[in-house]
């Protein structure tokens, strides 16, 4: 029955989210203020309800281990623990599809109650995003039923992918996913705004909330993925230029360039055009990210299994938003109208310049992914695009772009003027640190881009810390103050995964190496002893658990699992970790050696200054947060006139007051 | 500044970042980028000695040899040759017999291939696309009515990968 009421709460949402679309496209007709638009927000509201009905069931489905609903059978398992029965809910396709559709309603509930102040910009924001809503809801209700019974239904399930059970996969994907498909508010309200005939400054401030919002939910989501790859799957990387991580980071690095340019949009006027392209294609990128990861057609160890099916729906859903977007960009970006003049060396100019490396590093990141795809299309020799690609172009752009960031923050908008911003940036004394930086990676042998990328990391550390403490006591205002607290944490986030990522790109060589109990072996300067392996096993899997002793002190235990439910193996890394580095250690499989021992195979590993990658990203969101909350605060964007020398967040407060008035 | 030398100037510097990047992309595409060979294709013309490549095909079962130094060696077949693949390091967890695997590494002058990495994953149904297009190459999968092979056939290739031997 609760399939099947399932089935019916997802055609309700779908035809909602129709009625959503037209309703609200009829009300912004009528200037927004009419029943049309209010029966649009309804509909938006009964969306969102039915949806996460939908969604309740569907978890209740698994809790209950309902085999006879053929997703709960492929994804579930009696043995399974309860938290990995909830979250095993969106752990497969048709689940996370269900997910991604709740929050697309529930961004278009946002939309229809706090979106744009202007009541007609803000249906026909509500409308577009109906209209994305409804695209998703038919690839649910048509191609991707998560409620489809299966005949008979089996007595168990086939379980959840074991290394899937983890606690952080309870948060990373719908954080991820607020991520993605929060950019679908941008989207809207860019195309509403072009559609409404906006000026490009009152666009920006309507859609720079939403497109912080759900980047910094992206920054976190990602940031968790990486971290689960690094103690999850046991080869000791964090990222690796999957397709699948690319599929997230290319939204991502299109979202970071729009929370910046943004701002000199909704302050100065500056790139009106260029701002709304982004927050269009931005979302575009998170569908074709969905496309890469579900259709198969890539090789990766992420990818969902190859279905033709899915593939065609999601390109024809990626065709659908591309061409509304673009057409409606073409037609109307004209009255977006110019911003006011600015210098080279203003901070638009920079912002711009940052904007132009993120989005080139994005279109870096676009080809090396779908070339693979475009040979295997032509029919050419296949071929595949890994890691060092990736390192020699994109890396590179991504430090210059994390190189210039910090100047930004001090140089003044519109009329520029690099003297001043450097006096007060006291640049010369921020070279010592750096040059410390460089000097200790280079003394650490570290590869010359890791060189770089820690003088860089150290350079935007101490920028963080001027900029606090130079505009720190010109902010008067509370909002103002939280706005240049976030924007220095975020940045020197930015500082400390780059010192993160530089350190671990120079780390000794793992070792892999096959061990008897009482054997040892040495990784950058600590002596692993292994002293035994012993059973330890869980409620639904066997495992063997190795002790191995550092440095004749404290013990770590990775253990090697293997679950009957799924007939697979995983193991789970044992990490000691201090502020210097994670000693990394995984136990592979036992074998017999020549002289008649048991020996288990230990793959070890260092990795120097680690937690700055994690630290970094969590600053990185922190700032993001606190930009966020600043700006609600202010209520209103702080406008900046040319010729005006007041710095932007002193400016902040009378202009909110004017903007109110 | 007038609003045509703004133009210039972001045409100009937009213009210089866009030619760096795509030096960059181009260069790097040239050195990174990895073929991929089938068993067939390496038997028939085989890469050189020493270029990076990838490989794939399904593990031959009862293949998987595991040295007690560490490691493991298998061989990977597509229905009309094989591979044997020497890897000295962790095989992933998701690695098995019978399932389709992309290696990447590197042929010695004995034509005895070293892989640096080893991808799999196993989901049932899920088949590396290299390794699915070399297999219908080799004639040795029939896509039946669009679905991809499911796990019984998966066995039944092993049985003719064998017989084959």
């Amino acid at each position: 029955m609760i399939a099947e009421i399932g089935r019916f709460l997802i055609a309700l949402a779908l035809l909602a989210c129709v009625a959503q679309t037209f309703l609200s496209w009829r009300g912004a007709d009528q200037g927004g203020r009419s029943g049309a638009a209010r029966a649009g927000a309804a509909a938006a509201e009964i969306a969102v309800v039915a949806a996460g009905f939908a969604f309740l069931l569907l978890i209740i489905s698994f809790v209950r281990s309902d085999f006879s609903i053929a997703y709960v059978a492929t994804n579930s398992h009696v043995d399974k623990p309860l938290l990995y029965k909830i979250s095993g809910t969106w752990g497969g396709h048709e689940g996370s599809m269900l997910l991604w559709c709740w929050i697309l309603v529930l961004f278009g509930l946002g939309l229809a109650r706090i979106g744009p102040r202007d009541p007609a910009l803000r249906a026909r924001a509500v409308s577009f995003q109906g209209l994305l809503s409804s695209l998703f809801f038919a690839f649910l209700a048509f191609a991707s039923n998560p409620f489809e019974r299966i005949l008979p239904a089996p007595i168990q399930g086939a379980d959840l992918n074991p290394i899937l059970q983890d606690p952080l996969l309870a948060i990373h994907p719908p954080m991820l996913y607020v991520g993605y498909v929060g950019l679908s508010a941008a989207f809207a309200i860019a195309a509403a705004g072009l559609m409404q005939k906006s000026g490009g400054r009152e666009l920006a401030a309507a859609l720079r909330p939403w497109a912080l919002g759900a980047w910094i939910s992206l920054t976190g989501g990602i940031a968790l993925g990486a971290w689960w790859a690094y103690y999850e799957l046991g080869w000791g990387g964090w990222w690796f230029w999957d397709p699948v991580e690319n599929a997230s980071f290319m939204p991502w690095l299109l979202g970071a360039a729009l929370v910046h340019s943004a701002i000199a949009t909704e302050k100065r006027g500056a790139f009106p055009g260029w701002t709304v392209f982004l927050a269009l294609i931005a979302y575009i990128l998170s569908i074709l990210g969905a496309f890469l990861v579900r259709s198969g057609v890539l090789t990766s160890v992420h990818a969902f299994a190859l279905d033709p099916e899915r593939g065609m729906w999601i390109l024809g859903m990626l065709g659908v938003s591309a061409v509304a977007g673009f057409a409606l960009f073409a037609l109307r970006a004209g009255s977006l109208g110019e911003g006011d003049g600015f210098e080279p060396t203003s901070r638009e100019a920079f912002i711009g310049v940052n904007n132009l490396l993120l989005a080139v590093t994005a279109g870096v990141v676009l080809i090396g992914t779908l070339y693979p795809l475009f040979v295997d299309l032509m029919g050419w020799p296949m071929i595949s695009v890994g890691p060092p690609y990736f390192d020699a172009s994109a890396t590179p752009l991504l430090i210059v772009a994390a190189a210039l960031m910090p100047v930004a923050a001090f140089l003044p908008w519109a009329n520029g003027g690099a003297k001043p911003g450097l006096k007060q940036m006291r640049a010369a004394f921020l070279l010592v640190p750096v040059a410390g930086a460089i000097i200790a990676f280079i003394a650490f042998g570290a590869p010359v881009l890791a060189v770089v990328a820690g003088g860089v990391g150290a350079w935007a550390l101490c920028g963080a810390a001027m900029d606090v403490g130079v505009h720190w006591r010109a902010a008067k205002a509370r909002a103002a103050r939280f706005s240049v607290m976030g924007r220095a944490l975020a940045h020197a986030g930015v500082g400390f995964i780059a010192l993160g990522a530089a350190a671990d790109a120079s780390r000794p060589p793992d070792i892999n190496r096959a061990l008897a109990p009482g054997e040892s072996l040495v990784i950058a300067g600590h002596t692993l002893t292994l002293e035994g392996v012993r059973r330890a096993d869980g409620q639904n899997y066997m495992a063997d658990r190795a002790t191995i002793r550092v440095d004749g002190r404290a013990a770590v235990s990775p253990e090697r699992r293997y679950y009957p439910g799924a007939d697979q193996t995983t193991r789970e890394v044992g990490l000691r970790s201090d502020w210097r580095g994670d000693l990394y250690v995984s136990v592979g499989e036992a074998r017999l050696r020549e002289d008649g021992e048991m020996v288990y195979e230990l793959r070890a590993a260092y990795h120097p200054l680690v937690w700055m990658l994690g630290f970094g990203a969590f600053l990185v969101v922190a700032g993001g947060g606190l930009a966020l909350t600043g700006r609600l605060m202010s209520g209103a964007p702080a406008r900046v006139r040319g010729r005006s020398d007041a710095p932007a967040e002193a400016a902040a407060p009378s202009e909110a007051a004017e903007a109110r008035a | 500044m007038t609003k045509a030398r703004r133009r210039l100037w972001i045409t100009a510097a937009a213009g210089a970042v866009l030619i760096i990047a795509a030096a960059l992309a181009v260069t790097a595409m040239r050195d990174a980028m990895v073929f991929f060979y089938s068993p067939a294709m390496v038997a028939e013309n085989p890469p050189p000695p020493g270029q990076r490549v990838r490989v794939g095909g399904l593990v031959v079962a009862g293949s998987v040899e595991r040295p007690a130094s560490g490691g493991a060696n298998f061989t990977v077949t597509d229905g009309s040759a094989e591979i044997r693949i020497l890897y000295a390091g962790a095989l992933p967890d998701l690695f098995r017999e019978g399932q389709g695997i992309v290696a990447e590494g590197a042929f010695d002058e004995e034509f005895r291939f070293t892989a640096s990495t080893v991808l799999a994953k196993h989901d049932e149904t899920y088949m590396p696309p290299e390794v699915a297009r070399a297999l219908r190459e080799s004639g040795y999968w029939q896509e039946e009515g669009g679905d991809p092979t499911p796990v019984s056939s998966l066995d039944g290739a092993d049985a003719a990968g064998s017989s084959a031997r």
